[in-house]
């Protein structure tokens, strides 16, 4: 599964950023561990990629990588996503780094939209690709005014925003991108992961980075810092739950996704984390295999 | 025994643009209970007195002292930022003559009404929601519509809207600018009446501009009159109304003008 190093793409610099645009991100990156949450600034830089694939990331990556690590890029849990390996071989060949596909064997993960389900440890590093780092943008569009709310701590509309959500749908129908507040003190856009993600954060032994590259703001969650769900006392935060498990693994505890396996709407649901459900097969570990809807004529 | 402070003490309050004087040394104090109206024509300076009592506009000269719940007097000019804010969503409310100035148009009436009491950690949603309730009754809407958006409302909804936004959270003072400004006759009658008891039962202080003597002899008990920024006449609303002694206001009374 892991790619040995490689001699890097031979004309550009190591990690395609200059040494000096490494150093001022990686001052920022400095300042954002210790203020956890809070948005700090960056010179952010064009990119051989487009904005939107995720261009903060690959800045924050490229500015703490080192020969040694070993890099996975993972997007809505994938490892073998147009986005995902895109990344990768940017690295691969920018860095020659060795990449894996084992969340176990990486030091740096690059991540859209997913926490992998196996639990991080101490010394690995998770970089989020963020495409809103503001959490308080959709009340309030200036920024001057956004600053100066986390600097007060006036966070009140972010609860204004739940309690839309319940008097609405009868719950906090936010699903991902769900608020945060982090070490007691800012309010964090956790990046659009699920819901499902966010108790992942909290008190994580991982060094957590977030990149927002059009946005220009970087933030981080330092390891073993407390990260909290917005919610109200008679609606307590909760995650997604589903009636099936895996049904290539039998996993009970992972994210799934549903996926349609013909076209007589033949459907199943699976771990949305390749890695994880690929582990647990090695492992010995089925699930129900057959689709759902093929399942239930099955058993008229 | 000793009386108990001015809740409101403004002092030689000035402020300029450039070399335009927008009002000039004003000074009054506000009594606990007490309601003052602020009348002028546009242009009077009386809006930007306002928003120099309110926070919003920092005064060229001058002070405004505002005594809190412990009887501690700020210098609201001269305290820091944050307190400021905070006294403008716990102690102070603002009623704006637009109701899209002090409305979030996009949330429902219940979420605009909540808003304060989540803004100082009220975290239970029923709780919260009773309150909403309670306060909808209070300004007289249909508690039918507390899931609606304002700008489904009608502008002497809205305005009740705003009324409830402000006063949930208990204010010690309002500040009110042109409240009925823009709406029928009759909708300003009922708005008036409304307004006049929530007052009277909530024992509340407030500063309301208006150009609307009507406003003023209904809800003030005192009044200051402004022309071209500075204080022409002020006095016990019925007084200055019945026995008007500047010739300006003479000439407001008799409706000679219309502000
Ligand atoms: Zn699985």
């Amino acid at each position: 599964m892991t790619n040995a190093m490689r001699e890097p793409l031979a004309g550009y610099n190591f990690a395609y950023l200059d040494e000096q645009m490494k150093r001022s991100i990686r001052r920022a990156i400095l300042k954002a561990v210790a203020v956890p949450g809070y948005q700090v600034p960056f010179g952010s830089r064009e990119m051989p990629l487009p904005y939107g694939w995720g261009t903060g990331g690959i800045q924050v990556t490229a500015s703490i990588i080192g020969a040694e690590d070993v890099l996975k890029v993972i997007d809505q849990g994938a490892d073998d996503t147009t986005n995902a390996v895109s990344i990768r071989q940017f690295f691969a060949r920018t860095t020659g780094v060795a990449t894996t596909e084992r969340t176990a064997e990486a030091t740096i993960i690059q991540t859209r939209h997913r926490i992998p389900e196996r639990p991080l440890g101490p010394g690995q590093i998770i970089v989020y690709q963020v495409p809103i780092p503001e959490p308080l943008r959709w009340v309030e569009a200036r920024e001057t005014e956004t600053r100066k709310m986390h600097a007060l701590q006036e966070y009140g509309v972010m609860h204004v925003k739940l309690y839309e959500d319940i008097a609405r749908f009868g719950c906090i129908n936010t699903s991902y991108n769900y608020p945060v507040l982090v070490n007691g003190r800012y309010l964090m856009a956790p990046s659009p992961i699920p819901k499902f993600d966010n108790p992942k954060m909290d008190r994580n032994p991982a060094l957590q980075l977030f990149g927002a590259g059009r946005e220009k703001r970087i933030y981080a969650v330092p390891p073993f810092t407390s990260v909290k769900s917005l919610d109200f006392e008679d609606y307590p935060f909760d995650v997604q739950h589903w009636d099936h498990c895996c049904a290539l693994c039998g996993a009970a505890d992972s994210y799934l996704d549903e996926v349609v396996t013909d076209d007589r709407g033949g459907r199943m649901f699976v771990c949305s984390d390749t890695d994880y459900c690929g582990e647990r097969r090695t492992a010995g570990h089925v699930g129900a295999g057959t689709p759902v809807a093929l399942a239930a004529e099955a058993a008229e | 025994m000793d009386a108990p402070p001015p809740l409101l003490q403004i002092e030689g309050l000035t402020r300029t643009y450039g070399r335009r004087i927008g009002c000039k040394d004003v000074s009054f104090s506000l009594w606990p209970g007490e309601i003052l109206g602020v009348v002028g024509e546009s242009g009077s300076g009386k809006s930007t007195l306002l928003n120099c009592l309110s926070a919003k506009l920092e005064p060229t000269a001058g002070r405004v002292l505002y005594t809190d719940r412990h009887g501690r007097a700020i210098d609201v000019w001269a305290a820091s930022e944050p307190e400021r804010r905070m006294l403008m969503r716990t102690d102070w409310g603002i009623v704006h003559q637009n109701p899209r100035d002090g409305l979030r148009m996009g949330v429902s009436a219940g979420a605009n009404i909540g808003e304060r009491l989540m803004a100082v950690g009220e975290r239970h949603y029923g709780g919260i929601r009773r309150e909403a309730e309670t306060w909808m009754r209070r300004v007289e809407m249909d508690l039918d519509r507390i899931d609606d958006a304002p700008f489904t409302f009608s502008g002497g909804m809205q305005q009740r809207l705003q009324i409830a936004r402000n006063l949930v959270s208990k204010p010690r003072l309002v500040f009110m600018d042109e409240p009925t400004g823009g709406l029928d006759v009759s909708v300003q009658a009922r708005l008036l009446d409304l307004l006049r008891g929530l007052v009277t039962d909530l024992g509340l202080s407030a500063v309301i501009v208006t150009h609307d003597l009507a406003v003023t002899r209904l809800l003030a008990h005192r009044m200051i009159v402004m022309r071209r920024g500075e204080v022409v006449e002020a006095g016990l609303t019925d007084q200055v109304l019945d026995d008007p002694q500047h010739p300006y206001t003479q000439l407001l009374v008799s409706s000679i003008l219309h502000p």
